[in-house]
C-alpha cells in the first residue's frame, strides 16, 4: 500500500533533534541533500515540529500468534506508527511461542507485509519459556528474521546456569539476552509493590528486593562471561544502583525504562483498577525520582514501551484475577516529553538517542534505524508536534485493546507524521490534502 | 453512608453512629417479638464467592430480622477456576433489583469494585474481601469491646468475680444493652483501651479492620505476631507497638482486650513457602493459655473472630474461661449488621 506513495518529499522548516530548522528531502525512501529535490516534490510545512529518527521499541507485545483478540501484527503496528515508531521488537510470548525459527519468520513476514512498522521478533531464550532448556537460537538468528535480541519476557530466565549458558550462546550471533529480572519465589502470587500501599490494600507484595535480585545476578553473570545483557524495564531505584554500578566496572550491560514507570506510582492501584496492574508492578515516587535521574544521567540507556495489550475479560475483573500489562505505543512519546522534556532533564536530541539510536544499536538493527538524519540514510523519520497537547481517550487508541491506564490524562505533545523508507505510515489530519 | 467497604476511611461520628444503632438492635432482640418492620420490601443479596457459613447467616438472620427479603446467592469460582466474572454477577443482582449487596470473596477489592464499578446501584456491603477488609467484625468487636469496657463507671468490676461471666453488667442476658438499665457506653468510643491483636496480620482482614477502627475510637493497639506474619511496611513506621512474641507484650502492657486472630492451615503446611517453623512452636509463643490468660488484669476480655483452632491459637482453658466473650461476640455480629443495613437501607428513601 506504502508503494503508491509520491516518492520525492521536501519536510520544510521543520528542527533535527529540536535545533535548528533544516529542509530535509527524501527522494526514493533515503534521504537526500535538498538541492537534489526534483521541482515537483511534494512540499510539507513543517514549521515548528520537531523532527526525530524514528523511534524503535524494544519492547513490544504483537499478541500475533494465538491472541489475535487483545492484538495482530496488523493494528499494532498500526498502534506503533501513530506512536511514532518505525521499528518494533515483538516479544517471544505468543501462541505457540516464538522459540523456533518457523514462528518468528512467520511474525517478521507478517509484518512485512503490513508494512507499517519493520517488525523484529525476538526469540525466546528457552523452549516454551519454561526455563528448562535453551531453545534453538541458532536456526532463528540464522532465519530470514535475524533474529538478535533473546528473552523469555514475561517470565523470568531463573535458573543461574540457563541464564549463563544463554549470556554465552549468543555470543554467536553478537546478540544479547533480554532479562525480565524477577525472582519467581519470592513473587509467588504478588500483586504489587510492596509496601504500605499493598499492606493496606490486601494485596500479595511484589518487593523491590525481587527485581534487584535477579539483575545483581546477572551483572555479574555477564561480567564473568564477557556476554551482552540487557535488562528490562528497571522499576526501582536499588535496580538503578546496581546497572550504575555494572556499568562504572565495564560489564557489557544496558537497560531500559517504560513510559509507565516513569509516571506512575503504587498509589494507582487505590481504586482496584486492574488498568494499573503491570509486571512488574507500579513503585513509589522515589523509585520513579530515581528512574528518572537514571535516564537523565544515561544510566538507563532507554525507554521501551512493554507495549501489552490485553482482551476487556482480562481486565473487567477482579485485581486478583486480571492480567499484568498495559498499552504504551501511541502515549510513549507524549508521556516522555511530560516527565522529561518539558522538566528540562532531557533534549529531544537525548529523546533520539533513548527513543531510536540507542535501541537500533542494542538491537543490532542500527544499519537501517537510529540513523543520523543526513542524505544518504534510510528516511525513517518521525515529526513531533510538541505543542499538539491531547487527552488520552482509550477509544481513541488505535490497538485492537483499550487496556491504557492513562485514560483522560492530557499529555502535551505527539508524533504528527511518521516515514517509513520514505513512507508515511502515519499523518496527522492537518496533512490531509498534502500526502495521502 | 451509601456503602460499607472498609473501616480504614470511616469516620470516628459515623463508627460510634453504628456502635449505638446497634446497642438499640440489640435491645429490640430481648423483646418477645423480635422481628422489626423496617426494612420490609427491601431486597438483599448475600452474595457468596467463598464459603463462611458463619458471616452468611449472621447477615441473614440480620435482615430477616428488620423483614428484609433475602436471597442467598453463593457464586462459583475461585482464583483458580475463574467462574461467572464479578460482572456478570453483578450485573444480574441489578437486573434483579437488589437493594443492598453483602459481599464475601476471595480477592482483595471485589466489595470495592462491586461498589464502584458502575454495574449495580444499590449498597454494597463488604462482608470480608480476600486479605483486604471485613468491616462488620471489626465494628462487632469494637461494639463488644465497648459494651464490656466502657460505660458507667464500672470498669474493673467485670470478669474478676467470675459473675456473670464476661458481661460486666451481670445478671443471665449475656450482657444486651437492656440489662445495663441505662444508656451505659452511648455516644462513647474506646478512648483509652488497650487492646492486643495476637497472630496473622499479614494475611487477616479481621487485622486490617481493626487497626484503623479501634484507632479512630480512641484505642491503643498492640501487634503481636511473629516478624513473617507482619506486613514489611508496618515494621518500618514508627509509632505502632509491636511484639514479636506474647510474653513480650504481656509484659509490655495490661490489656483490656486480647484479641486472638485464627492461623490459617496453609501458613504452615506451606511447604517451602510456610511462615513459622511448626504448630508446636506457634502454640508455645504466641498461644493464649491457662498461664497466660492469668497474667491478664482480672477485668480483660480474651477475643476471637471464630472460628477457632482451639490447641493452636487459644486453649480450651483461655476459650472456655468466664473472660472469654467470644459467643457473644457471635450475638452482637447479629446486631451490628442489623445497624449497618438499617444505616445503609433506611436512610436511603430520605435522600
Amino acid at each position: 500500500m506504502t508503494d503508491q506513495q509520491p516518492t520525492a518529499l521536501v519536510i520544510v522548516g521543520a528542527r533535527p533533534y529540536g535545533e535548528e530548522p533544516q529542509d530535509i528531502a527524501i527522494l526514493d525512501g533515503r534521504i537526500v541533500p535538498v538541492e537534489e529535490a526534483p521541482e515537483d516534490a511534494t512540499r510539507l510545512d513543517a514549521d515548528g515540529l520537531i523532527l526525530l529518527p524514528g523511534l524503535v521499541d524494544l519492547h513490544t507485545h504483537l499478541r500475533e500468534p494465538g491472541r489475535e483478540d487483545a492484538e495482530t501484527i496488523e493494528t499494532g503496528s498500526r498502534a506503533a506508527a501513530v506512536g511514532g515508531w518505525t521499528a518494533v521488537h515483538a516479544m517471544a510470548n505468543t501462541t505457540p511461542v516464538a522459540d523456533t525459527a518457523g514462528v518468528v519468520e512467520q511474525v517478521w513476514s507478517r509484518g512485512k507485509e503490513v508494512g507499517l512498522v519493520d517488525v523484529y521478533p525476538v526469540g525466546a531464550v528457552t523452549v516454551g519459556l519454561k526455563g528448562e532448556r535453551l531453545s534453538e537460537m541458532g536456526a532463528m538468528a540464522d532465519s530470514r528474521a535475524r533474529v538478535r535480541l533473546f528473552s523469555d519476557d514475561g517470565i523470568c530466565v531463573y535458573d543461574p546456569v540457563i541464564m549463563r549458558r544463554a549470556l554465552e550462546y549468543v555470543k554467536t550471533y553478537d546478540g544479547a539476552v533480554v532479562q525480565h529480572a524477577q525472582d519467581l519465589r519470592l513473587t509467588e502470587g504478588s500483586q504489587m509493590h510492596e509496601g504500605e500501599i499493598s499492606a493496606e490494600l490486601g494485596l500479595a507484595g511484589w518487593p523491590a528486593v525481587a527485581e534487584e535480585s535477579i539483575v545483581a545476578r546477572d551483572v555479574l553473570l555477564a561480567g564473568h562471561v564477557g556476554s551482552r545483557l540487557h535488562v528490562q524495564h528497571l522499576s526501582t531505584a536499588g535496580s538503578v544502583e546496581i546497572i550504575r554500578w555494572a556499568k562504572s566496572r565495564g560489564i557489557d550491560v544496558t537497560a531500559e525504562a517504560t513510559p509507565h514507570h516513569l509516571l506512575l506510582t503504587d498509589e494507582s492501584a487505590r481504586g482496584y483498577d486492574p488498568l494499573f496492574k503491570v509486571n512488574p508492578p507500579l513503585r513509589t515516587q522515589a523509585d520513579v525520582d530515581a528512574l528518572r535521574e537514571a535516564v537523565a544521567d544515561g544510566t538507563i540507556d532507554i525507554v521501551a514501551t512493554d507495549h501489552a495489550p490485553h482482551a476487556a475479560e482480562d481486565k473487567d475483573c477482579e485485581w486478583a484475577s486480571a492480567s499484568f500489562g498495559m498499552l504504551g505505543l501511541e502515549t510513549a512519546l507524549g508521556i516522555i516529553q511530560k516527565v522529561l522534556v518539558d522538566s528540562g532533564a532531557l533534549t529531544w536530541r537525548d529523546v533520539a538517542r533513548i527513543m531510536s539510536e540507542k535501541p537500533a544499536r542494542i538491537g543490532r538493527i542500527d544499519a537501517e534505524h537510529g540513523r543520523p538524519i543526513a542524505p544518504g540514510e534510510p528516511a525513517n523519520l518521525t515529526l513531533v508536534d510538541p505543542d499538539a497537547a491531547w487527552t488520552v481517550t482509550p477509544d481513541g487508541l488505535h490497538s485492537r485493546a483499550h487496556n491504557t491506564p492513562f485514560g483522560g490524562i492530557e499529555l502535551p505533545g505527539r508524533a504528527v507524521a511518521t516515514f517509513l523508507r520514505g513512507a508515511p505510515t502515519h499523518l496527522d489530519p492537518r496533512f490531509e490534502g498534502v500526502l495521502a | 453512608m451509601r456503602h460499607l467497604l472498609g473501616t480504614d476511611a470511616m469516620s470516628r461520628e459515623d463508627a460510634i453512629l453504628i456502635l449505638d444503632t446497634a446497642a438499640q438492635m440489640a435491645a429490640t432482640q430481648e423483646r418477645e417479638v423480635r422481628k422489626l418492620p423496617t426494612l420490609r420490601g427491601k431486597t438483599v443479596v448475600n452474595l457468596f464467592f467463598e464459603d463462611s457459613t458463619r458471616t452468611r447467616i449472621s447477615f441473614e438472620a440480620a435482615a430477616k430480622r428488620l423483614s428484609a427479603d433475602v436471597i442467598n446467592f453463593a457464586a462459583k469460582g475461585s482464583s483458580l477456576s475463574k467462574g461467572e466474572s464479578l460482572k456478570d454477577t453483578a450485573l444480574t443482582l441489578q437486573a434483579m433489583g437488589a437493594d443492598a449487596v453483602v459481599v464475601r470473596h476471595w480477592a482483595s477489592g471485589a466489595a470495592h469494585q462491586l461498589a464502584h464499578g458502575g454495574w449495580l446501584h444499590g449498597s454494597v456491603l463488604n462482608a470480608g474481601d480476600g486479605t483486604h477488609q471485613h468491616p462488620t467484625q471489626a465494628l462487632l468487636d469494637a461494639f463488644t469491646m465497648r459494651r464490656h469496657l466502657v460505660g458507667g463507671g464500672d470498669r474493673a468490676a467485670g470478669g474478676a468475680n467470675g459473675s456473670g461471666g464476661a458481661t460486666r453488667s451481670g445478671g443471665s442476658g449475656h450482657g444486651e444493652a437492656g440489662d445495663r438499665g441505662g444508656e451505659g457506653p452511648t455516644g462513647k468510643g474506646l478512648d483509652g483501651l488497650r487492646v492486643a491483636i495476637v497472630g496473622d496480620v499479614l494475611h487477616s482482614r479481621v487485622a486490617a479492620s481493626n487497626v484503623p477502627l479501634l484507632t479512630t475510637l480512641g484505642a491503643k493497639v498492640t501487634l503481636v505476631a511473629p516478624p513473617t506474619l507482619l506486613p514489611v511496611s508496618l515494621r518500618e513506621r514508627d509509632g505502632l507497638d509491636i511484639h514479636y512474641t506474647l510474653d513480650q507484650a504481656l509484659d509490655a502492657h495490661d490489656f483490656d482486650a486480647i484479641m486472638m486472630l485464627r492461623v490459617q492451615r496453609e501458613r504452615m503446611t506451606g511447604g517451602r513457602s510456610a511462615f513459622f517453623p511448626s504448630p508446636e512452636e506457634y502454640s508455645r509463643l504466641y498461644g493464649l493459655d491457662g498461664e497466660r490468660l492469668r497474667r491478664l488484669p482480672d477485668h480483660a476480655i480474651v477475643m476471637h473472630p471464630g472460628p477457632m483452632n482451639r490447641g493452636l491459637e487459644i486453649s480450651a482453658e483461655a476459650a472456655d474461661s468466664p473472660r472469654s466473650v467470644i459467643v457473644e461476640q457471635v450475638a452482637n455480629g447479629v446486631a451490628v449488621r442489623m445497624a449497618a443495613l438499617y444505616l445503609l437501607l433506611a436512610g436511603e428513601d430520605q435522600k
